[in-house]
């Protein structure tokens, strides 16, 4: 003991640190990483749990009776999904540069969809579009508005409206410049099962995207 | 005062200092004799968390934490459980009075300058209780799983997505589920229930951080002597008590006459994670900070901007530069202190409203001044403003109004 009060008061041992510095050291370390392993349970312990997850399984919706014009709201993973069934004329008005020079990602550069949806109408088939309704600037759920002017005004060109703090999208999801939603709205996984069924939860047969990998719901 | 002569008190008190420790922090506590009623809110307060801790553990025993029941069992507390409205109102207005005294308290020490040196810690810790509060009744308020509750916390928690990179994994393990759901309405109420207990040892050492220097008084000046301070009983008991009757009275008003006046008549339908309402607000006491929220066109920026907008309260104690306290002999900063509570009171406003038109112009120039006033003006006024010649002690000032004594020289201190 009285060596090692000693070397600590050493100049020279000082520097170069004690074995007892370093056993101190070494310890207060592990201490730290064993806190760290028993909290690591604790934390985990409030991510989504297997029957959660469970319940995130894909729905099959049938649409046979969703008229051109018409949305459905359907619930999967808990989240609002629309689908939407795009008449010719909505179609038209999405690969106009009256809508898409007023977009922040007209390309859907940004990983908000699966590769098959990275596309001018956002979807497999042009006419359907399916969408997590959630808005991406604080998750309120945005309102359908298909019909041009109105309410939001004489250039509305039709989309989606945000109650809460007033983003706007288009009819496939695109958000409008200068709203303060970031994002695109996300595109779920999903793939088509027969012509009136849609998988939604499942990716088609030859991709393998990942839903999680979005950057933002 | 010597303590109670009797044997079996000072047998305790020989073991266990119980009755010393008492008398010399709540009875001989030499407390400055000049202060005024703007120092009751802090006791106050202390009062109100008592009693939402005693209202909140008899809800407990009547409330079901389940996204099937939690409705009912509240509306249920109202209907059939005996006083059960009593407790629920008791409880819901008196969070909302918790924040109306801990903002006057908080206004308080910025006016007199409570924050600087010796008592920079006592000052954090208060913050520190603000952000646990805003925690807590965020949560409780989710409790009823009205529909306010349920989208309320879906923006709230929400907020975390902006955080780049692992923003979604962050929000997803705080909801336990995909969205807001029976897992997070679980968690809230398990932390709803734990976060008080919380803030009550915060508030003990807020206290002892207090009780290190005693408290700070109108006059702003450090305590010469014994002639400066009485014991804090019976005049500060009485005169907390006092506040303490004029309180519950206006309390009371509202529990019994207007329980409502606070509260969103959207939260009494029950949660509908299809529907969102027309217009998501915050309870009133959130609104500025909501403002600010609204009224930044960035996502990642407005959040940064709503926690930075409590953030920078830590460090006011170095962002004012004067070593003058009191407001009383700052003649700018006075100015300034009350355009910041216009300032707030406006940002209150502009968050009630939705964000359009002139709301956004006022809500930025507003958003703007309250950074402005704690980031430039704080320290640039406590640079240039003369301030007023400082009496020579606590006494002095009441002394010579009187007309007893001739006028004592009076000090002036550098800034």
């Amino acid at each position: 003991m009285a060596e090692s009060a000693q070397s600590h008061t050493g100049g020279a041992h000082a520097q170069e640190g004690t074995r007892r510095d370093f056993l101190v050291i070494a310890a207060n370390a592990l201490m730290g990483v064993g806190a760290a392993c028993a909290a690591w349970p604790l934390i985990n312990s409030m991510n989504p749990a297997r029957d959660v997850l469970a319940a995130g399984a894909p729905v099959d919706i049938d649409i046979s009776s969703l008229q051109p014009g018409q949305q459905i709201l359907v619930l999967w993973r808990s989240r609002p999904v629309f689908i939407v069934n795009r008449n010719p004329d909505e179609l038209k008005q999405l690969q106009t540069s009256q809508d898409t020079s007023l977009l922040r990602d007209p390309n859907s550069d940004e990983l908000q969809q699966p590769p098959y949806a990275k596309n001018w109408h956002r979807s497999l088939k042009p006419q359907f579009l399916v969408l997590v309704g959630i808005c991406t600037h604080l998750g309120c759920i945005p309102e359908f508005t298909p019909q041009p002017g109105g309410a939001l005004g004489a250039d509305w060109l039709g989309g989606y409206f945000c109650p809460c703090h007033g983003s706007r999208y288009d009819l496939s999801g695109r958000v409008y410049s200068g709203v303060p939603a970031p994002y695109n709205m996300p595109v779920p996984p999903y793939r088509f099962v027969n012509d009136t069924t849609i998988r939604i939860g499942e990716n088609p047969p030859d991709s393998s995207w990942d839903f999680g990998s979005i950057v933002q719901i | 005062m010597a303590l109670p002569q009797n044997k079996i008190v000072r047998w305790i008190d020989h073991r266990l200092p119980v009755f010393t420790f008492l008398d010399h922090e709540l009875y001989q506590y030499p407390t400055p004799k000049n202060l005024n009623y703007w120092w009751n809110f802090g006791s106050l307060a202390g009062i109100v968390l008592t009693i939402m801790i005693v209202t909140g553990i008899f809800l407990a025993m009547q409330y079901t934490p389940h996204v099937d029941y939690a409705f009912d069992s509240v509306e249920r507390i109202m209907r059939d459980v005996n006083y059960g409205w009593l407790v629920r109102y008791i409880h819901m207005n008196g969070g909302s009075f918790f924040f109306v005294l801990v903002y006057i308290h908080l206004f308080r020490g910025l006016y007199y300058g409570s924050y600087k040196a010796p008592r920079e810690l006592l000052w954090i810790l208060g913050v520190v209780i603000l952000l646990l509060m805003m925690a807590t009744a965020f949560m409780g308020y989710v409790l009823p799983w009205g529909q306010m509750s349920f989208w309320g916390a879906t923006v709230i928690t929400n907020l975390f997505s902006a955080i780049p990179g692992i923003g979604n994994d962050i929000v997803t393990w705080l909801w336990g589920g995909f969205a807001v759901s029976n897992p997070t309405l679980n968690r809230f109420y398990a932390l709803h229930y734990l976060l008080p207990f919380v803030i009550v040892a915060v508030v003990g050492l807020h206290l002892v951080a207090l009780h290190q220097h005693g408290s700070n008084n109108p006059l702003g000046i450090d305590h010469k002597g014994p002639q400066d301070s009485i014991p804090f009983h019976p005049y500060y008991t009485i005169k907390d008590m006092f506040g303490l009757g004029v309180f519950l009275i206006v309390f009371a008003l509202f529990v019994f006459y207007f329980p409502n006046l606070l509260a969103d008549p959207a939260n009494y339908i029950p949660a509908n994670p299809l529907q969102t309402p027309a217009e998501i607000v915050p309870e009133w006491y959130f609104l500025p900070f909501y403002a600010i929220l609204r009224s930044i066109p960035s996502k990642l920026l407005g959040v940064c901007a709503t926690v930075g907008s409590i953030m920078v309260l830590f460090i006011v104690p170095w962002l004012d530069t004067s070593k003058v306290r009191s407001a009383y002999f700052r003649p700018v900063f006075k100015w300034v202190f009350w355009l910041l509570v216009f300032d707030c009171i406006v940002l209150g406003w502009v968050g009630a409203h939705r964000p359009e038109g002139w709301f956004v112009i006022i809500g930025r120039i507003a958003t703007f001044y309250y950074f402005l006033h704690f980031l430039i003006l704080l320290p640039v006024i406590g640079w240039f403003e003369q301030p007023l010649p400082l009496p020579p002690s606590i006494s002095s000032p009441v002394l010579n109004k009187g007309g007893r004594r001739p006028a004592a020289p009076s000090a002036r201190r550098k800034p």
